[in-house]
């Protein structure tokens, strides 16, 4: 059908227009609030939220912020791609906020304490959190737990968990886990020369372009392998898909598996920088998990998509630490992002909207080829029952 | 011994308002997902009143932080209603947005108003909770927080409202079979509507009782520790049955409570266990009860099924 269509009525089209739509629509919602807090700095601040690293006068220190920002864009890309893979089976990883906690966690461990090298690190970190994704997913497919509600409890017994873990790898003198580039260089991830391009910016790195090598590889295990087709078949008819000789339960556990992999490479690939130290006595679960939900469905669950709504993201939220703080305050990006999810719920509602619009201009279908489109759509709806 | 009970029975007000809240909207077909969206923003409404009526007390000031937390609740759970009922919105997504956005709006608003008072020291929490003093009433050396009885009434009050009514005999009826209900002239949106504000209600009652209890000083950006989730929990525990619930609630309640109080019995202090493990407690316990309890689920059948009056 697509291939017939004209230029607006694709579905790609018409995911962006609506993307973008949301994120304009947030971009106001924010506006007005920070206009409702203090009317006269309300344009400068929306503008260092929007511009970020922009502003800054001194090239340098603009490529040195360009490389942070990318190097937080690729744990957000990875836990996004968990929402997304597991959403395109049917099935929905709230639980991507522990599986981070677990991956940071275990490859915190595995480079502080045991002084491991980064590869090995990297992946104790990854198989942690597909252990504890596959754990939701065998609940799910042998005792009919909803996934949500164990994906909380699990982010939850995560949390607690890493902390006590993380305990012994506590700097002395803080509430962080220790510097690893002091502590444990060869745990940390090489820059491959990256660094160069960013003013010497020594967080950047391998995490940049693995991420997005695995949004690649996510986007054609889905649509390009066996694997994928039969992995979607199970999301979007349980039942049908069983008929046909598909195994669900397995297929449930191994989406699962997967996702919580995914979601903890990006909690290792971020610790494994250096960028930042993990708290060991956090109190709430990681915020890149939940931004993961936000970026997945930002993206128009494609995960090309996903590269580029994480990167705004971690753009917006960014930008929003320079906010002028005796008048505003940092949470005003978490707000926007908050805004922007919730406006995605409705992307659905604004890609039939357009739709519907056109249509009506055109009259030009047939009442069957009618039937057809409200036929995908009704599939595309069926299938994202979690 | 006495705390033990005294910090059971509180936390499982908490859970039964918020399960009570999650299985009348469950009933009527939404899957409220958003529930801890809404206990921070109806504790909020709760906490503004705290705020501005300092020298009120007793009932009069009782009633008013109720009624506040209430409108908050539904004027916030309407978003959820809008979204999953006229725009057929995915539950899920919507319920995690109104998560984060009931956390992040709580945030924005308390720290814009404290940044005018409190100069450089912006924390975002409301106030020092001096006055909420007044909602405990000591019983020997129970102390009654009055939101355990306004609880135990919601639960009479829901019991009858769902099974012996009229208007919950149709909401349950659009939780099952949305078709059928409307083939007999039932307006399945009202009464999604309905079973969604409701919910709204009850979770707002909810997040005023987490803020009241144990919690001296709580910041509104740590959001309710996923007592929204517990609570739906609770409610697939107890068969989307109110009575069930209420009993599931004590039972998670306690588990909630022992990592409270574990340093005060000798006993539990004796075994030497690291605290993060009684932390984590009520967390383990949810799943194991879920692993043991959802094969033969009772959810209601339409639920989370967008209403399409085409559909059959």
């Amino acid at each position: 059908m697509n291939k017939k269509s004209p230029l607006l009525q694709r579905d790609g089209v018409l995911t962006i227009i609506s993307s973008v739509l949301c994120v304009i629509l947030g971009l106001i919602v924010g506006f007005l609030a920070v206009l409702i807090i203090k009317p006269a700095g309300a344009l400068n601040a929306i503008r260092a939220i929007i511009l970020n690293f922009f502003e800054f006068k001194r090239a340098n220190l603009r490529l040195e912020n360009f490389g942070s920002t990318l190097a937080k864009t690729a744990p957000l890309i990875m836990c996004s791609l968990s929402v997304l893979f597991a959403y395109k089976v049917g099935l929905f990883n709230i639980g991507v906020a522990g599986q981070y906690a677990l991956g940071a966690g275990m490859s915190i461990y595995a480079a502080a304490i045991l002084h491991l090298p980064w590869y090995v690190c990297l992946l104790l970190g990854i198989i942690v959190g597909g252990v504890s994704g596959a754990l939701c997913g065998v609940l799910k497919a042998y005792c009919n737990v909803n996934v949500v509600i164990s994906g909380i409890m699990l982010n939850w017994i995560s949390l607690y968990g890493v902390n006590v873990l993380l305990l012994p790898a506590k700097d002395a003198a803080g509430k962080d886990t220790v510097r690893l580039l002091q502590q444990a260089k060869d745990s940390v991830l090489p820059t491959l020369g990256l660094d160069k391009l960013f003013a010497d910016n020594k967080y950047v790195g391998l995490a940049i372009p693995l991420a997005i090598l695995m949004a690649i590889l996510i986007w054609v295990l889905l649509e390009k392998t066996k694997m994928g087709y039969e992995l979607k078949a199970t999301g979007n008819n349980p039942n049908a898909a069983k008929y046909c000789g598909m195994k669900e339960n397995r297929n449930i556990i191994l989406t699962m598996f997967l996702a919580g992999g995914l979601a903890s490479m990006g909690g290792a690939l971020f610790y494994l920088t250096d960028l930042e130290q993990w708290n060991v006595y956090a109190s709430a679960v990681p915020a890149m998990g939940f931004n993961g939900i936000a970026a997945a469905f930002l993206g128009g669950l494609s995960p090309i998509g996903c590269i580029f709504s994480s990167y705004f993201i971690t753009h917006i939220t960014a930008g929003a630490l320079h906010l002028n703080t005796t008048m505003y305050f940092a949470q005003v990006a978490d707000f926007i992002t908050a805004v922007i999810i919730y406006l995605c719920g409705f992307v659905l509602f604004f890609k039939t909207l357009i739709r519907n619009r056109m249509r009506k201009q055109e009259e030009r279908f047939t009442p069957k080829e009618r039937d057809e489109v409200k036929a995908a759509e009704v599939k595309q709806e069926g299938g994202k029952q979690a | 011994m006495i705390t033990l009970l005294n910090y059971t029975l509180a936390f499982a007000a908490i859970l039964l308002l918020v399960a009570l809240g999650g299985c009348v909207s469950e009933h009527s077909g939404v899957i409220n997902l958003g529930l801890e969206g809404i206990m921070v923003i109806g504790a909020l409404g709760g906490a503004l009143v705290m705020k501005f009526m300092p020298n009120a007390g007793g009932f009069g000031l009782f009633l008013c932080v109720m009624l506040a937390s209430i409108v908050f609740g539904v004027i916030y759970s309407s978003l959820l209603a809008v979204a999953c009922i006229n725009l057929k919105a995915d539950q899920t997504i919507v319920g995690t947005a109104l998560n984060m956005l009931g956390t992040a709006l709580a945030t924005v608003i308390v720290k814009s108003m404290n940044l005018s008072s409190s100069g450089g020291a912006n924390t975002s929490s409301v106030v020092k909770y001096e006055n909420k003093q007044a909602f405990f009433s000591n019983l020997g050396s129970f102390e009654l927080n009055w939101f355990m009885v306004v609880a135990l009434v919601m639960l009479a009050v829901v019991f009858v409202l769902l099974y012996k009514t009229k208007f919950g005999l149709r909401l349950r009826a659009c939780g099952e079979h949305p078709q059928a209900a409307a083939s007999v002239g039932i307006n399945v949106f009202k009464m999604r509507w309905a079973g969604v504000l409701l919910s709204g209600l009850l979770g707002g009652l909810g997040g005023i009782t987490y803020i009241t209890t144990g919690v001296s000083e709580w910041k509104f950006e740590e959001g309710v520790f996923g007592f929204g989730f517990l609570s739906l929990a609770v409610m697939i525990f107890g068969a989307w049955d109110p009575v069930k619930i209420g009993g599931a609630a004590i039972l998670f309640g306690f588990f909630r409570a022992l990592g409270r109080v574990y340093n005060g019995i000798d006993f539990l202090k004796s075994l030497n266990i690291p605290p993060a493990l009684y932390s984590m407690l009520p967390y383990i316990v949810c799943l194991i009860v879920l692993a043991f309890t959802s094969k033969n689920s009772k959810a209601p059948k339409a639920e989370g099924i967008p209403y399409d009056k085409g559909m059959r």
